[in-house]
């Protein structure tokens, strides 16, 4: 393997770090599916910063790049109706459970044709129609509500299942050891998936935690804990598919921690001063997407050429997405202020 | 005297208190090693130690909870919620312990402690980072509200609650971080609860606090063009509430315009008008009015989010009302 070394060395600091492998049962057209859905999530984002800076999309936007992997490994195995739960870096979350992503940049515009219709911003980016429980901006809100879905699941006897994700700043919030509880208490089917890339905000998260493995949370809930490399698609990829298996089989919940790493600034403008950037060299050598692309020509699952070609269809996807945003979308009208406040149309001023 | 920014006169009340107090300590996400986002804190860990300013995790109920109890057992913390909207989420704390312990316990324990919280619309930030939610806590006896909107009423009034011995939340303005004014050298105080004129008038008291006392001074200047004099007084302080200089206003005017940034249902302006009817019906010449935001959450988009808050021809329009 091209990156062999660095992942040796990566593994002596840390042994979250593995090598890649084709698990059992996943087959050539489901990876060239994922490969393909990370691309499009890296590059939506490399193209909304720009855009930021354009003064073209405003607000808070935390990217997701170099954690697609999770999104993806995860996201991929859910039916239509299965549910997940998302965080304020969400974008990737949408774009793996089929989200639109014309729809997802016309938001980021702030425009009416966008998800929320101009109301939420990247922040809280949902399209119910994926069943994308939505984006919340308070750091560790979605859990709870998210296993409320699962709780649906439960009462209604379906088998659909629900995905949360939350950030190893989010896993600290009270309500989610609370709903862990619960989850645990009643079997429900939901598995929590903590993206942990190491930092919130400026802290580093082994300064506010005890046990850096966060994975042994679940445990203490008694539920099936694991942890992956964020970096690795394959371990994800299987050991969500045993954890949806087991929630869909009525066994309750799984504990997923993916050990990722935050590569850029929090959000648009965070330049990182906070900390030592060049940690992240070597991390970019392991980067999700350019480690797969090589396993797959390695194992001649795939050739570069098909590779390239996949990444060139995720850039003619995501320009016309800011085409669409751009030129085809409008502002809302000043006359709909009232619209969505409350349902059925109904104006309370 | 220098002119400093708000957001650098909060940071000199801070360093000052805790130099004088060595039971005074910060709390929060990212106040340490970061300096806050705003930049409020940066360079305080250094100087006073990671003991004294605590980086917590993202566990604003525990943490705050926390603050409280160290209250209670004697120290002065000062527990700063990133932006106020995840105010809810300490709630409990604040609602139930903090304000509550002294009544219920009868006097044996006191809850020192300050809460921080930035506030307010602006920056197209959507409706979980752009709140008005200081109304809440006026409901809640046991505590102080304060939101001081000048450099000069911020470091004399935030010292003022620091060495005030029971739970005292300081909600300020985002909008105002950057306004520039003069602040002394020296030592001083600014006390809670009274309230300043900022700018003296015989024709109509208009009544407001933090970034809207700007607005209002620019809704005052044009209308003294018109020949229309007002009377801008700032609160400062929401609980207590200066009555006493509301009425002199009011009494000398005859009317008055209540102005608030948070959506008007159920906010404060409606409690302020009730009182001066109470106080003085008499005294008025017209109904008073009221100017707020709409009843609405603050959308993403920024033509949505402009036309929910208040504008100085909002005020200028409640003024001429009580002409008509
Ligand atoms: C309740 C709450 N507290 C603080 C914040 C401010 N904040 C936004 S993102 C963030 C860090 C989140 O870290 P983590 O959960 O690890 O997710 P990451 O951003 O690293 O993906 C913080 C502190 C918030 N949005 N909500």
């Amino acid at each position: 393997m091209k990156n062999s070394k660095c992942i040796e060395e990566l593994k002596k600091e840390f042994d979250a770090y593995t090598d890649m492998y084709l698990p059992e049962g996943l087959g050539r057209e489901e990876q060239l599916k994922m490969y393909s859905t990370m691309w499009v999530m890296r590059k939506f984002e490399e193209a909304v910063k720009p855009l930021w800076m354009a003064n073209k999309v405003h607000g808070y936007y935390h990217p997701y790049i170099t954690e697609e992997a999770i999104g993806t490994g995860i996201i991929s195995q859910l039916k239509k109706e299965d549910y997940i739960g998302s965080t304020h870096r969400g974008h990737g979350h949408l774009i793996a459970k089929g989200g639109d992503i014309n729809k997802m940049m016309a938001e980021l515009f702030g425009k009416e044709e966008g998800y929320n219709h101009g109301r939420g911003g990247s922040m809280h980016i949902t399209d119910m129609s994926v069943g994308m429980l939505g984006a919340s901006g308070i750091v560790g809100a979605a859990v709870a509500p998210a296993v409320g879905s699962a709780l649906k699941s439960w009462i209604k006897g379906t088998d659909d299942v629900t995905v949360v994700f939350f950030g190893d700043g989010g896993a600290n919030a009270g309500s989610v050891s609370e709903s862990m509880n619960m989850a645990a208490a009643w079997k429900l089917p939901v598995i929590f998936v903590c993206e942990n890339n190491q930092w919130a905000i400026a802290t580093d998260y082994t300064r506010i935690t005890g046990e850096p493995d966060l994975y042994k949370r679940g445990i203490g809930f008694g539920i099936p804990s694991y942890r992956c490399d964020g970096f690795n698609i394959y371990q994800i990829w299987e050991t969500a598919k045993a954890a949806i298996e087991r929630a869909r089989a009525g066994e309750g919940p799984t504990f997923i921690e993916c050990k990722t790493m935050r590569m850029l600034g929090h959000h648009a403008t965070d330049d990182s001063w906070y900390r030592d950037m060049s940690v992240c060299d070597k991390y970019w050598e392991i980067e999700p997407i350019k480690r797969m692309g090589e396993f797959m020509i390695e194992e001649n699952i795939a050739t570069q050429e098909e590779l390239d070609a996949i990444e060139q269809e995720a850039i003619k996807k995501v320009e016309a997405s800011i085409e669409y945003a751009d030129t085809q979308c409008h502002e809302p009208s000043l006359d709909s202020f009232y619209d969505y406040i409350y349902t059925d149309g109904e104006v309370i001023k | 005297m220098s002119i400093i920014t708000l957001r650098e006169s909060i940071t000199q009340a801070l360093r000052e208190e805790m130099s004088l107090d060595e039971n005074v300590f910060i709390m929060g996400c990212d106040v340490g090693l970061r300096g806050n986002p705003f930049g409020i804190t940066k360079g305080l860990m250094k100087e006073f130690g990671e003991k004294r300013v605590i980086d917590t995790p993202i566990s604003e109920a525990a943490f705050t909870g926390l603050g409280v109890g160290a209250a209670i057992a004697g120290m002065r913390p000062l527990v700063e919620i990133l932006y106020a909207d995840w105010i809810t989420l300490p709630m409990d704390n604040i609602v139930n312990t903090a304000a509550k312990t002294s009544y219920m316990f009868g006097g044996q324990a006191n809850v020192p402690i300050v809460i921080r919280a930035p506030f307010g619309v602006g920056g197209g930030v959507a409706a979980q980072h752009s709140q008005n939610n200081e109304n809440w806590f006026v409901h809640v006896p046991g505590l102080k509200v304060i939101t001081p909107s000048t450099p000069y009423d911020m470091k004399g009034m935030l010292k003022s609650a620091i060495r005030d011995n029971g739970p005292v939340i300081c909600f300020e303005h985002k909008r105002n971080y950057s306004i520039k004014g003069e602040v002394p050298d020296g030592e001083y105080l600014v006390p809670i609860g009274k309230a300043n004129i900022r700018k003296a008038g015989t024709d109509c008291t208009i009544v407001a606090y933090s970034y809207m006392t700007y607005v209002a001074e620019e809704a005052a200047k044009e209308l003294e063009k018109e020949g229309i004099s007002c009377e801008v007084i700032d609160l400062r302080s929401l609980l207590p509430l200066d009555y006493d200089t509301v009425m002199e206003s009011v009494k000398k005017t005859s009317r008055v315009v209540v102005v608030t940034e948070a959506p008007l249902r159920g906010s404060i302006a409606g409690e302020i008008v009730g009182e001066i009817i109470d106080r003085g019906f008499d005294l008025l010449d017209a109904p008073p009015q009221r100017v707020g935001s709409k009843n609405s959450p603050v959308a993403y988009n920024e033509g949505l989010e402009a036309m929910c808050t208040p504008k100085k021809e909002d005020i200028i329009a409640a003024v001429r009302k009580t002409f008509e």
